[in-house]
This record gives C-alpha cells, structure tokens and sequence, in this order.
C-alpha cells in the first residue's frame, strides 16, 4: 500500500516547486480539463542537471510525451518515467509562455499579461537565489497538444485533454519538480479559461 | 556571396568546436563540403549572454519544427539572433540536440585520444562545454542546439528519423546576425546518424558584412511574429552609445 503524502491544489496561474524523492510517485490532475502544466525538473542535488526536451525527443526517437516515456536529463540520465496517462499525449516542444514572446507571437501590447516565465523565475528564486534565467530550458507542458506535421509544421492546436484526466510519474531521482499551471489566455491551450491543476504525491 | 570576398574564414574539420563574435549586420556562411556533415549551433546575445537562442520560441512563434529559408533563430526574450537570410538546403533540424561520449562510442566505437591522438571522436556536448567555457559559460547554457544540415522528419504518430536529404555535398546557409551574437559551433555528427564511420569532410565557416536590414527583408516579412521581432531588436539599439543619431 502506497501513502499519500501530499495533495494540494495548485490554482489558475500560480507556481509551484516541491522535491519529490526517488522512488515516490506523483500525479497532476487536469480537473476542469484543456489545461496546459507547463513543467520542469532539476536533479535536487545538483541542479545544474536538468530536463532535456531534445534528449527526451531524441532518445525515444518521438516527439509525444506518454506513458512509458522516460523525462531525460542533459547528462543523458533519467530523471523520471511517465507510469500513467488518462490523456494520451504531451507536448515538450512548445515551451513556456513569456511576456517577450506574447509579445512576438501576439501583439506588443500583451507584454504586460502574467506568464509561465514569470512563475517559473518567482519559484526557482523563492526556493534558492542561487537559480537564474540560465537555469531554464524548453520544459514539459503536461495536456497541451502541440502537433508536428510532416511538412515540417507545428501549430498549437485545441487540447485533447479533459476534465479529470491525469498523468503519474515516478522519480529515478530525488528531483525538484517546477510548476506554473500557465494563465496564457492568448491561445486555446488553457481553452482561454485557465483553471486548476491537483498535485498528489505517494510514497511508492 | 562569392568565398573570395569573406573578411574571416576558418574551416572547421568534422567533430570540432568553433566560435565567433558575429556584430549585427555580418553574416556567417556555413557550407557543408563533403555532404557528411553537421553543425551545432548555440547562439548568445553578447552583450547580454543570458540571453540565447531558444528552441521552443523559435518554433512557436513560425509554427515550425524546422529551420529555411526566411526563418529567423529566436532568443528567449523575443529578439531574433540569426536570421536565415540565404539557403540551398532546405531543412535544418531543431529537435534533437547534439551526442555525448557514450553516444559516440556506441554510434561508432571506441577511440579516445590514447588510442587515436588527435584523430579521436569527438562529441558534441564537449566541444559545446569546451568552447561555452571559454566565454565564461558552463552547463546551464548549453541549451538546446539547431542542427544545420541535418534534416529530421516527424510522422503522423511523432517518431522521429533522420533523413536521407541531409546528404548534400556543397549546401549552404547564410545566417545574418540581428544582434551582437555570439556564436557557438560544434560539428560533431548529428546524434541520429548512424555509424559505423565518423564522419571526416569540413565545414567552411566565412563571414561577409550584410548590410542594413531593408523593410522588405524576407525573414523580417515573412510573418507578423517575426515583424514584431524584429521590432523587439531595433529597441534593444534604441540607445545608442553617445545620444541619438541626427
Ligand atoms: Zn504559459
């Protein structure tokens, strides 16, 4: 029997950073459904190991992120594996959303609009000063659909998530896991309506 | 761009790492002579190094997961680095970074510097530390990198598999520095290639001056988003040194 050690909520737009130690298993719950979990990790004991898009891409030789998937780092080594998935699909190529970007992808004046880059940066230096910009990679966002076309193309397309749906990992490592449960309203990815994301964590 | 009228020119054998310090409004031709070839390419602004080339908004903000023609390289705070102002190739890949040690040596097999001197296996990650090290970077910026003249294709169920057009003997690309860039390049082979032989042909790396940006440039035009970043560029000179010009 696993234990429950932790369940909170993380609301609309918040951050959220925790430490999940190896062997322990924690899920994200989409529970209004089409929320974007943009999501990053770091070895706890040396954080200058993170979580590589690219090598995650490259060693599964996919681009979707599902069960079965292991979360690679940029010293080749799994962080964690993908156990569970009611939702079918991840995206890892997309990124995060940030003031600079809105305004490149968008229009200038939605620079002023909250971000994932701006929870991102608050948690990391929250947590420890010692995190920085240069910390951050291309991250996971959990129940975001973003498909690439064989012609080359990608387009963020409406989420094929819903409410409920889930995704569990286990960790290979004690591992920071960094959340912002993104308030983007620019695009459907949140389905223009950001809503909360339940984190829970059991021993095994 | 005629070779003879580069102003800098280096030719970077296979598995190397490079730098340069490409000012706004030069441009960097990389050829690929043999067709084996791959670059490696991380891009900083330098005179703000915390900013970089970054993959996920480079590809958000085209709606693309390759790089042509027209298409620029974002930095994560909205300005574009390089642009691709002249290409022969057609499809450069951004998808899956670069190889490590082990990745060499299982690719095709061992041979470290005792055994093979300075003919050794290079790979990307180390050259791409070696070279970060040098401008005072480390492991938190090595980010993930574009691979030019390495053409990846995604089918309908997202596999990944490196294709057979990579092979062009002569292809080139021109990138123009939109920025102050700083400029890192390992031509380590592509982690998708397949062995047993390490690739041995060189990368000719010249630079030649661009030139102003005109309103109707192609990579500036060739999107809104990239109309507004270029824009996102002009303000980062906005305050040029000793007041504003006449
Ligand atoms: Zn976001």
């Amino acid at each position: 029997m696993s234990t429950l050690l932790r369940q909170e909520t993380i609301r609309a737009g918040d951050p959220f950073m925790a430490r999940i130690n190896a062997g322990q298993r924690v899920r994200l719950v989409d529970t209004e459904g089409n929320e974007a979990v943009d999501t990053f990790f770091f070895n706890a004991e040396d954080p200058r190991e993170r979580y590589s898009a690219v090598d995650t891409v490259r060693r599964q030789r996919n681009v979707y992120l599902t069960t079965g998937t292991e979360l690679v780092s940029n010293e080749d080594r799994t962080l964690l594996t993908i156990v569970d998935d009611t939702c079918g699909r991840h995206d890892t190529l997309g990124g995060a959303c940030a003031s600079e970007s809105n305004t490149v992808r968008y229009a200038h004046d939605r620079k002023f609009m909250h971000s994932c880059r701006d929870n991102f940066l608050l948690a990391l230096l929250n947590w420890n000063e010692d995190f920085s910009k240069r910390d951050l990679g291309p991250n996971i966002n959990f129940f975001m659909n973003v498909p690439l076309s064989a012609d080359g193309g990608l387009r963020f397309a409406d989420g094929i998530s819903g409410p409920g749906k889930y995704v569990e990992l286990v960790a290979h490592m004690d591992v920071l896991i960094l959340i912002s449960n993104c308030p983007q309203l620019n695009n459907p990815c949140s389905g223009f309506n950001p809503t909360p994301v339940e984190f829970l964590l059991w021993d095994a | 761009m005629p070779s003879n009228a580069f102003l800098l020119e280096e030719r970077i054998p296979a598995g190397c790492h490079h730098a340069l310090l490409l000012k706004r409004g030069y441009a960097l031709r990389l050829t690929d002579l043999s067709g084996d070839g791959n670059v490696g390419l991380l891009a900083f602004n330098a005179d703000e190094r915390s900013e970089r080339y970054n993959m996920a908004d480079t590809l958000k903000a085209q709606h693309t997961h390759k790089l042509a023609l027209g298409n620029v390289l974002y930095s994560d705070m909205g300005r574009p680095l390089l642009s691709i102002m002249g290409d022969s190739f057609g499809w450069h890949d951004t998808i899956c970074g670069t190889t490590n040690a082990a990745m060499i040596e299982a690719t095709y097999g061992l041979n470290d510097f005792q055994l093979a001197r300075n003919g050794y296996y290079r790979n990307g990650r180390d050259g791409f530390l070696m070279e970060l090290g040098r401008w005072g970077l480390g492991r938190r910026d090595l980010v993930p990198n574009a691979n030019f003249f390495s053409t990846v294709t995604v089918d309908d169920e997202g596999n990944i598999a490196l294709s057979e057009a990579s092979y062009q003997p002569g292809a080139w690309v021109e990138l123009r520095a939109e920025l102050n860039v700083l400029v890192i390049l390992s031509t380590a082979p592509h982690p998708l290639r397949e062995g047993p032989a390490y690739p041995e042909g060189e990368i000719e790396a010249g630079v030649f001056w661009a030139g102003e940006v005109p309103a109707t440039d192609l990579c500036r035009t060739a999107c809104g988003e990239n109309q507004r970043g270029f824009e996102n560029a002009e303000a980062w000179f906005a305050l040029p040194d000793g007041g504003p010009k006449a």
